[in-house]
């Protein structure tokens, strides 16, 4: 029993860090007047687990480890929680995100990332390059022979990019185990829900029909998130964890709109936004 | 003085650089036999990534293989890896500035009967707009082979371009390929060519037909387009009456338009000639029916150098 409690005690606490990084996700998106909070809050949850929930090993302090696990996210235009992220996690002071899309930004906080960042290993800005990058790191670790595991999060519009495909096959094909691809499926783009833009569906097919040891979980439930992260790689097969998700997640005003995908709140939106993150 | 194609010089280059340098890897898009990274591949199979016909998917996952210390060779037909992956290059590659090498085979309409739309003119257009990348297209099997070593030397983003046909060797191993450096092949007077290519071939068979009627030329081969080098081209333009440039690539955007940019800003007036393809799609043919037809075989270097004299 006292395990159990003890992982409901960690759970909750995840929790409340997503919280806190949904809370400074939308502070900055908002100084800065400008970003995508919808996507930022779909995929927190996730991307909190993989950095708070001892999913990833990684050293703040020395952001270029050989031996680092890399996390990579694909759909860069979630920079907001990208970065608060990287901050939370010590890769550099919370104090640096005042110049997130801000010219002379120290750090390069820019509108999607970059690698001069710490913490970031490639530049993003443009949709369905992420797996490719990450199954290029995966090879990597294999000719080194290290051990280091490779996670990036993709959007579920980004899937409507052909070379998404084309990495799956790669992967699949160098039986890169060493990957693991989390599909944010918030189910709304910019301009239009995603079905009605063009239809994913049957997602959990598609990608086992391209070789991938597929899981699909509930992208807010921390302990399935966090349960499924943790299972050891597949003997032959990269792995896909297709996660339901909500965009916009913790916001009622802002959930499941595409309004929401590309616009900074207002103070007011702010406030209340704030206030139901609490 | 070897005779071959500057693939070949780049698939010997790949084969050395693979016994003395285990960071470099290769990867190609289904063409390994055409572009000569098969024997690399036969040579050293756990550093070979074949990634099939998906040449975007190809760069980034070179660009990946950059930031674990690996010295990728992304290798594809010029028109393929160029086209196909424009993007993948901006956003993975150069503004990430990923240590990536671009190798693009079959480049021009030197490539001949396959016609136009694998005939790649544009890509020194492409690779010399980009910020952080560097373009170097060798002369001969030497310089290809020598250009393939510096660049896996070189830190940083490179496109080096490659060609399908059989050179004339210009150069042997005691030659020193240097990235950035334009070198004088003859010296000459009243005209300089700046050649690319395999337009220094072309440009050579016709110094042999105007020393006939006693016109030498300088030729000099501009096998860096980008870094080009400036200091020489400036010395030269001062030194001759007029400036022909030669490529085998769009007359906007390639070798001519670097040398332009070179002799404007540099307030240097000397009568100019671009020898390259005139904005159009060519055909299929031949090599040399094309070069002869398109405006790029050594007869038309020869009426160009008496242009610009008259």
């Amino acid at each position: 029993m006292q395990g159990a409690t003890t992982a409901t005690d960690e759970i909750s606490q995840l929790e409340e860090i997503a919280r806190e990084i949904r809370r400074t996700s939308l502070q900055i998106i908002h100084r800065a007047g400008s970003g995508h909070p919808g996507g930022s809050l779909s995929a927190t949850d996730i991307v909190t687990d993989l950095f708070f929930g001892g999913i990833m090993k990684y050293d703040p302090k020395n952001p270029k480890d050989p031996d680092r696990d890399r996390f990579l996210l694909s759909k860069g235009h979630a920079s907001g929680l990208h970065f608060t992220t990287l901050a939370k996690a010590g890769f550099f002071p919370e104090k640096e995100l005042e110049s997130y899309r801000k010219i002379n930004s120290p750090l390069f906080l820019s509108g999607h990332a970059h690698p001069k960042t710490p913490g970031v290993e490639i530049a993003s800005g443009s949709l369905g390059q992420g797996l490719s990058v990450a199954h290029g790191i995966a090879l990597g670790a294999r000719l080194d022979s290290r051990n280091y595991k490779v996670y990036v999060v993709l959007g579920d519009g980004e899937l409507q990019e052909g070379q998404i495909w084309e990495a799956a096959m790669s992967a699949a094909k160098f039986k890169s185990t060493n990957l693991t691809a989390i599909v944010d499926y918030n189910k709304v783009c910019q301009d239009n829900l995603t079905q009605d833009l063009k239809d994913l569906e049957p997602l959990e097919d598609k990608w086992r029909a391209f070789g991938w040891d597929t899981h699909r979980i509930d992208g807010h439930n921390m302990q399935e998130i966090h349960k499924t992260l943790k299972m050891p790689a597949h003997a032959e097969k990269p792995r896909v964890i297709i996660a339901d998700t909500i965009k916009g997640k913790g916001v009622s005003f802002m959930e499941g709109q595409t309004a929401w995908h590309g616009v900074a709140p207002s103070t007011e939106d702010l406030e209340k936004a704030l206030k139901e993150l609490e | 003085m070897k005779d071959g194609a500057t693939r070949d010089g780049y698939g010997a280059a790949l084969i050395e650089l693979g016994a003395s340098n285990p960071d470099v890897v290769v990867l190609d898009s289904g063409v390994s036999d055409s572009s000569r990274t098969k024997p690399f591949g036969q040579e050293f199979p756990e550093r070979f990534f074949n990634m099939g016909i998906s040449e975007g998917d190809m760069v980034c996952t070179a660009a990946g293989l950059a930031t674990t210390g690996k010295i990728p060779f992304a290798t594809s037909f010029a028109c393929f890896l160029l086209g196909r992956s424009m993007d993948q290059i901006l956003v993975s590659v150069a503004y990430s500035n990923t240590n990536v090498k671009l190798a693009g085979t079959h480049s021009g309409i030197a490539v001949g009967e396959d016609g136009p739309s694998a005939q790649m003119v544009v890509d020194l257009a492409y690779t010399r707009a980009i910020p952080n990348m560097i373009v170097v297209q060798p002369a001969d099997w030497e310089e290809a082979r020598q250009a393939t070593h510096a660049l896996a030397e070189y830190k940083g983003p490179a496109y080096l371009r490659l060609g399908r046909g059989k050179l004339k060797g210009l150069y042997d191993s005691s030659h020193k390929f240097e990235l950035g450096k334009g070198h004088v092949v003859k010296k000459g007077k009243e005209v300089v060519i700046f050649a690319t290519g395999s337009m220094l071939q072309e440009s050579m068979e016709a110094m042999k037909e105007l020393q006939k009627e006693n016109i030498t030329p300088t030729l000099v081969n501009i096998s860096t387009l980008k870094p080009i080098d400036s200091a020489l081209i400036i010395q030269l333009a001062k030194e001759h009456k007029a400036v022909i440039t030669a490529e085998d690539h769009n007359k906007f955007g390639g070798l001519g338009d670097a040398v332009g940019d070179v002799l404007l800003e540099n307030n240097i007036h000397a009568a100019f000639k671009k020898i390259a393809v005139n904005d159009q799609f060519a055909e299929t043919g031949t090599a040399a029916q094309l070069y002869e037809k398109y405006g790029l075989s050594a007869s038309h270097v020869v009426k160009a150098v008496k242009e610009v004299l008259t």
